[in-house]
């Protein structure tokens, strides 16, 4: 099991003849089952041709059509990857994940008032992608640092989970999933419901989960886990020591009125019964802690 | 991005929002000229800096002869304006804004943010107005009203009648109050702004309804599409390094620390300060090279850092995914060498080729101090730039 994607996805790569889909597409295929996996690009305009001998469609719809691919990995640029998100919905993907930094907030609320009532689920954006580890990974992760295990990681930031992931394999831990969610205000899957996924999947015995300063995303998620988790949680929240009314780095990474500092937030997860961490050094060891 | 407050005024014109007419300045003479332009009696002398609390500061003065407003634009322009939002330093004012006085009878606020629950831009309104929202937010949330707006569908007239209403306008004006509400939506929309903020929102003694003070916000993301409002940017608003930094594409926010720091990913880099604090020390910036940091880009991120008189110390932490750590070595051996290196220098390398980049740190002679991971890398830092403090 694993939550999200696993061995048997087909995934299509939205914006695979830019130079940032090139490269990653690469990397995809190359890790664990990643060649039967990646089945289709797209690219409007140079339908008919190919890259590295994955076909290339000029819309997704197409790309479907021809080879059943359920799930879209998005590298298209900010001005069109909005559009791109929409086109994926239309064409009734299940899964999409955008990797796009720097999308317009603006295009973000459209989409997501556009998907309300699709099947679509949405990753992201500005966000590292997915992976299950020696099955198949799609986005920009470093494959190498993941094994197969029983530990859960959601999280807002790309090389924070790295660094959680690169922990765990040094107390002898690997993943079920490991799902990045992006650092942008306004995005698709949240905390809450990637908790509710590794709940139910029968392979995660503990998730991390990793946040960070704005927004009250991980005091919703650690209300739920009071009430609703079977499994052991361990958090840690980046920005004790960020201004306030600053953005760090990411969008979304603000507090603003006075809301979405790491204290309150790791004081409700602790409140809520998640062993939270100030120091980002001992998440894996922490991880460990709680499975023994 | 922000603005100043007579050019969100003036952007809000544009979409049908009332405001008090005023001129901007930038010389005393010119304030003396304005009054008599603007004709009337009572004139506003406004400090223009990006900081709120502007009032209280003594940045807002009334005149009631253009010798008093001679006086008061002497005296605030120049001034060092020192707000709860500019820090102990203050700002310095080298733009006014003249307006004609205003017939106060009531104080209201509106307000739009994109509020991230629901994915919608959101409507707050309160009859508490001059006062600091959050105050209000805090002890009487009760008169703090809300509307989601939908996003096709755009500010209905009736939630804005509504919230007119609740705010305590009076019915002759309602109507006044809804467009004002709806133009407001339509400048953040086509604008791509964060935040719009009217505090106050006035009522006249004939029943106006004014935007008093405008603030606006921009999502920096957007601004690819709006070149007009990028030419608004006042730089002498914004913090130096900040500048430098973006002009390389390096995301850096200056801190009151001393001990820099250099991180691949925001997360990463906000939990690298994290864990310099953790371990006694204070970071002097966020620093985030990116997921595609050249030697170039790095050596620019150490010239950054090297600027700031109070550094003591560096930490460069780096997880290598993508970004592979022979590269990052390369860059900060290429970097120390070409900057003269002043302060020790901490490095902790993980990832891809990790080997490879603790060789290439090891066999440059240069005096860095190796670290085998994050805390390891706070201590020897935080003692590095002189221990606890």
């Amino acid at each position: 099991m694993a939550i999200l994607i696993n061995k048997n996805t087909r995934v299509l790569t939205q914006g695979i003849t830019g130079k940032t889909g090139q490269f990653h597409t690469r990397a995809c295929v190359q890790y664990a089952n990643g060649k039967n996996c990646f089945v289709a690009g797209v690219t409007p305009g140079k339908g008919g041709q190919n890259f590295e001998g994955i076909p290339i469609y000029n819309t997704v719809a197409d790309a479907k059509a021809a080879t059943g691919a359920t799930v879209s990995v998005i590298y298209v640029p900010p001005p069109y990857a909005a559009a791109a998100i929409d086109e994926a919905v239309d064409a009734g993907l299940d899964l999409v994940i955008c990797i796009t930094e720097g999308i317009p907030v603006r295009d973000m609320i459209h989409t997501r008032y556009k998907m309300r009532d699709k099947k679509t689920i949405l990753v992201g954006p500005n966000c590292p992608g997915v992976i299950t580890p020696d099955e198949i990974k799609i986005g920009i992760m470093p494959g190498h640092i993941h094994r197969r295990g029983p530990v859960g990681v959601v999280s807002r930031s790309g090389t924070l989970t790295y660094e959680a992931v690169g922990q765990l394999g040094e107390v002898g831990l690997g993943q079920s999933s490991c799902v990045g969610i992006g650092g942008d205000p306004v995005n698709g899957l949240k905390h809450i419901e990637v908790m509710k996924m590794f709940n139910e999947d029968p392979q995660t015995e503990a998730v991390i989960m990793v946040g960070e300063i704005g927004g009250t995303d991980e005091e919703a998620c650690a209300r739920w886990i009071k009430d609703n988790m079977k499994k052991p949680v361990v958090g840690f929240i980046a920005g004790v020591t960020a201004p306030p009314g600053k953005r760090m780095g990411h969008a979304g990474a603000i507090i603003s009125g006075g809301q979405g500092t790491a204290d309150e937030k790791l004081s409700v997860m602790e409140a809520c019964g998640i062993k939270v961490t100030r120091n980002p050094s001992d998440i894996g060891k922490l991880a460990r802690s709680v499975l023994r | 991005m922000k603005i100043h407050e007579y050019q969100a005024k003036e952007l809000l014109r544009r979409y049908g929002v009332t405001t008090p007419r005023g001129i901007p300045c930038f010389s005393v003479d010119e304030a003396v000229a304005a009054s008599s332009q603007l004709g009337g009696k009572v004139w506003v002398v406004k400090a223009q800096i990006h900081a709120g609390g502007r009032g209280k500061g003594g940045g807002v003065k009334l005149a009631r002869s253009p010798e008093e407003l001679r006086t008061h634009a002497s005296a605030i322009l120049g001034m060092q304006l020192v707000t709860h939002q500019t820090g102990p330093d203050g700002q310095k004012v080298r733009r006014l804004l003249i307006e004609e006085g205003a017939d106060i009878r009531k104080e209201l606020y509106v307000g739009m943010v994109v509020d991230r629950t629901s994915q919608r831009v959101v409507l707050m309104a309160s009859s508490e107005g001059g006062m600091d929202i959050e105050e209000v937010a805090a002890h009487t949330p009760e008169k703090i009203h809300k509307v989601a707006i939908d996003p096709a569908a755009g500010l209905l007239d009736a939630q804005a009648a509504d919230v007119a209403r609740k705010i305590g306008i009076p019915e002759a004006s309602v109507a006044q109050a809804v467009s004002l509400l709806q133009s407001l939506y339509k400048a953040f929309e086509a604008t791509d702004a964060s935040l719009v903020e009217i505090n106050p929102l006035i009522l006249t003694g004939e029943g106006k309804v004014i935007a008093l003070d405008a603030k606006i916000n921009f999502d920096d993301n957007a601004l690819f599409r709006h070149p007009d409002i990028v030419a608004l940017r006042d730089l002498d608003e914004e913090d130096a390094a900040e500048i430098e930094a973006s002009k390389h594409g390096l995301s850096y926010i200056s801190l009151d620390g001393n001990i820099g720091c250099l991180v691949n990913g925001a997360g990463l880099a906000m939990a690298t300060m994290d864990i310099i604090k953790l371990y006694g020390g204070s970071p002097a910036n966020f620093l985030d090279v990116g997921g595609g940091a050249t030697t170039e880009k790095v050596t620019e991120a150490f010239k950054l850092m090297l600027a700031n008189r109070n550094l003591r110390a560096i930490l460069v932490n780096i997880f290598g995914g993508i970004m592979k750590c022979d590269v990052i070595a390369t860059g900060v051996v290429e970097a120390a060498r070409q900057v003269k290196l002043t302060v020790p220098l901490v490095v902790r390398l993980e990832g891809t080729n990790v080997d490879l980049g603790k060789k290439i740190l090891a066999e440059s002679g240069l005096p860095i101090i190796s670290a085998n991971n994050m805390a390891d890398a706070a201590q020897k830092v935080v003692a590095a730039a002189g221990g606890k403090h």
